[in-house]
């Protein structure tokens, strides 16, 4: 059946297509509805195609140009458990997204529709490719969606500047790709991912290889918003509509670590020099992303940047699980993006219905006000203690299995990060849930210096709420439960294990592609979540509700000092952030130079 | 084939990110980021460079001519594609700042930065 994957792409474009064409004359509802039903039928049909990755990778030739002898001249889309897995999750998040946006915008055109739709395809497209070139392309189809999403509303300051930060960041980072790519081309003839791949394998990594790897992992990580390439994410992340935010938080970051996953493990796995001195600078970047993107978190009192900056933590700690180039650690990461990611939409459906309600994303400004909020409250604190890593739920197992897996692969040390980060995130949501939800602690705090947020002014501020309406609370609930209880459904580990050993295994990825072979059977023992795990989640969340409550707690000398000089010390961190994109590309050229420098010294063979 | 494209590729790309980074006009920016990305344009056209060969139409020609590869121009034409939408956005955005701000300074621009002063 791997005539649906094209179908599923094309979905959306259609309908996106035939929105445009209508616009002057379809009514409001016909365009929601639509829309709707697009990415329902775009969910049902990443499902098909998800339950028939089970046996491996399903290739469909464009045209029926299949390759002969090896070599690939048609294009293809190459389809496993992970990117079936990831087109799936992607179209869930935009059912909720369209839902939300139902009584979100009071006037929107069929062109934000239209946007969101083009979005969606690229999304589906660029999971499913096994074409290097069309990764490129569905990668820049992507970004350009998210730029126009990102200014929708364009009327205002923030959403221009953080647009304007996104669009040239990333499309440095596009550039830079593109330029790997042409050297890949250069070097093999091929574009095709197995082609290179099998053309690369078992040569030597010279000057050329590695600078084009060197290429795509930074345009990547750009993607990705790994340190010190993250700083467009919080502008954009903070300034877009809610429901596009959702989608940016939950799907787009981690887009870009599976496509260089992908990539190093179709093209790069068999050919570059030292595979520990690749881990180490991975688990490094990770933890450096993990570890300033809580610092930053913990420290905003806006709540969209908190949540943005939360990204940032997360990204840091899917990338340690990727670092550890081994497939117990992939398995892990998979299920931890897709528990994280629908817990982190819960969240910011969640502050889009507060922003609905009361016009303000400023954790101070809406001191106690959202305390007659009974089921957003609850949910937003439990959505907290599930990113502080609360056992049995879903972002606590993906971490553990990250944690086990990196254990096994004598990296132990990153237990400690993983501690930190989910008790500076988990703190940082609860503080703002205490004081939001329940009119906690003192008005003024010294850890979150800075001046108020702007008042977001919601597109539909100026008729009033006072309840928030039911196509905000259901999806809000249904993301929570979806990222709650993911590590409950049976059989799920096992089939993401399976699909993780298939992931990693280049020649036999290249037999399916290129010779038609079928997929080989592989074994996989689903790993559990120990004992140690439930002790490392119950410390993280102690830890969490200690940090919030010391942030909450009443003004004491001892504790007014701490609060100023942690403060202060922020403070640094936050004059990073200027919010200038000349500062932001200095830094993605000085990071670009120093991972090339390393890559340089370390893989060449 | 010589040397020499490369050498020019990386030469506009570094001219392109340092205008970029220096700049203090939205559309100044533009314009160097497509300068950078006619870098791209040029490593690729120079990949599929073959010395004394024709553009690849094989129409009226004696088979086994050579021919300049015809994958990289097509892959240029995209990515002339792919920029020209990125250009046209940003440029959109820049108008609107004008209009808003009256400026094009990007300096002058950024509510989202951290804010240091209570």
């Amino acid at each position: 059946m791997d005539e649906l994957a094209p179908i599923a792409v094309a979905v959306p474009l259609l309908v996106a297509a035939a929105l445009v064409g209508g616009a002057l004359f379809v009514p409001r509802r016909v365009v929601d509805v639509a829309s709707l039903l697009a990415s329902l039928a775009c969910c049902v049909l990443c499902a098909l195609v998800l339950s028939d990755t089970r046996d491996g990778t399903l290739v469909h030739w464009f045209g029926g140009w299949t390759p002969r002898n090896g070599v690939a001249l048609g294009i293809s889309f190459a389809i496993d458990g992970f990117g079936a897995g990831l087109a799936l999750f992607a179209s869930a998040l935009f059912v909720a997204a369209f839902l939300f946006s139902w009584r979100y915008f009071v006037v929107v055109g069929p062109l934000y529709h239209a946007l969101m739709l083009v979005f969606l395809a690229a999304m589906l497209g660029f999971s499913f490719t096994g074409d290097l070139f069309n990764l490129f392309v569905f990668f820049e189809l992507l970004s350009v969606a998210a730029y126009a999403l990102v200014a929708y509303d364009i009327e205002e300051e923030g959403p221009l500047q953080g647009a304007l930060n996104f669009a040239v960041t990333n499309t440095i980072g596009a550039f830079l790709i593109l330029t790997g790519i042409a050297l890949l081309y250069g070097r093999t003839g091929a574009l095709n991912m197995a082609q290179i791949g099998e053309a690369l394998a078992g040569g030597e990594a010279d000057g050329l290889v590695v600078v084009a790897f060197t290429l795509m992992a930074v345009g990547f990580f750009v993607k990705a918003a790994v340190v010190p390439f993250h700083f467009w994410l919080a502008d954009a992340y903070s300034v877009a509509p809610t429901p596009v935010c959702l989608l940016l938080s939950a799907a787009m970051s981690e887009l870009g670590l599976y496509a260089l996953a992908r990539v190093y493990w179709t093209v790069f796995s068999d050919v570059l020099g030292s595979e520990e001195a690749l881990q180490t600078i991975l688990l490094v970047a990770g933890t450096l992303t993990a570890l300033v993107g809580a610092l930053m978190c913990f420290g905003q009192r806006h709540l969209k940047r908190m949540l943005a900056f939360a990204t940032v933590s997360h990204v840091g700690l899917f990338l340690i699980g990727f670092g550890l180039l081994s497939p117990a650690g992939l398995a892990g990461v998979a299920l931890f993006i897709v528990a994280d990611g629908l817990i982190k939409a819960a969240l910011f459906v969640s502050v889009g219905a507060v922003q609905h309600l009361f016009g303000s994303v400023d954790e101070l400004r809406l001191f106690g006000r959202g305390r007659r909020l009974r089921i957003t409250g609850p949910l937003v604190v439990l959505c907290g203690l599930a990113v502080a890593a609360l056992p049995p739920f879903g972002p606590w197992v993906g971490k553990s299995l990250v944690d086990e897996a990196a254990r096994a692969a004598g990296a132990g040390w990153v237990t400690p990060v993983f501690v930190v980060a989910s008790v500076l995130t988990g703190a940082a949501v609860l503080r703002a849930a205490a004081r939001v939800f329940g009119g906690i602690g003192p008005r003024e705090d010294p850890s979150v210096v800075g001046a108020p947020a702007p008042d977001e002014v919601d597109p539909e501020f100026d008729y009033p709420h006072n309840r928030v309406p039911r196509t905000m609370t259901a999806p809000a609930l249904a993301l929570a439960a979806g990222g709650l209880f993911i590590g409950f459904v049976p059989g799920l580990r096992e089939s993401v294990e399976r699909a993780a050993e298939r992931f990693v295994d280049r020649a036999g990825y290249a037999d399916t592609v290129l010779r038609g072979e079928a997929p080989r059977e592989v074994a996989a023992a689903a790993a559990s979540p120990g004992v140690l795990d439930v002790v490392l989640g119950a410390v993280s969340v102690a830890g969490a509700l200690a940090l919030a409550w010391l942030a909450l707690a009443p003004a004491r000398p001892g504790l007014h000092r701490i609060g100023v000089v942690a403060g202060a010390g922020l403070g640094r961190l936050r004059a990073l952030h200027t919010g200038y994109v000349g500062d932001y590309v200095t830094w993605l050229v000085a990071g670009a130079a120093l991972l090339g420098g390393l890559f340089a010294v370390t893989l060449t063979t | 084939m010589s040397f020499l494209p490369y050498a020019v590729a990386v030469w506009v790309m570094g001219v392109g990110l340092y205008g970029i980074v220096t700049s203090r006009d939205l559309l100044h920016l533009v314009i160097c980021l497509s300068v950078m990305q006619s870098a791209s344009y040029l490593l690729l056209l120079s990949i599929g460079y073959v010395d004394h060969a024709q553009a690849p139409i094989y129409a009226d020609v004696p088979l086994g001519t050579r021919a300049v590869d015809p994958v990289v121009q097509a892959l240029t034409l995209t990515d002339v594609v792919v920029g020209t939408t990125v250009t046209a956005l940003l440029l959109a955005l820049a108008v609107q700042a004008h209009k808003r701000y009256g400026t094009l300074d990007p300096r002058e621009l950024r509510p989202g930065r951290e804010r240091a002063d209570g």
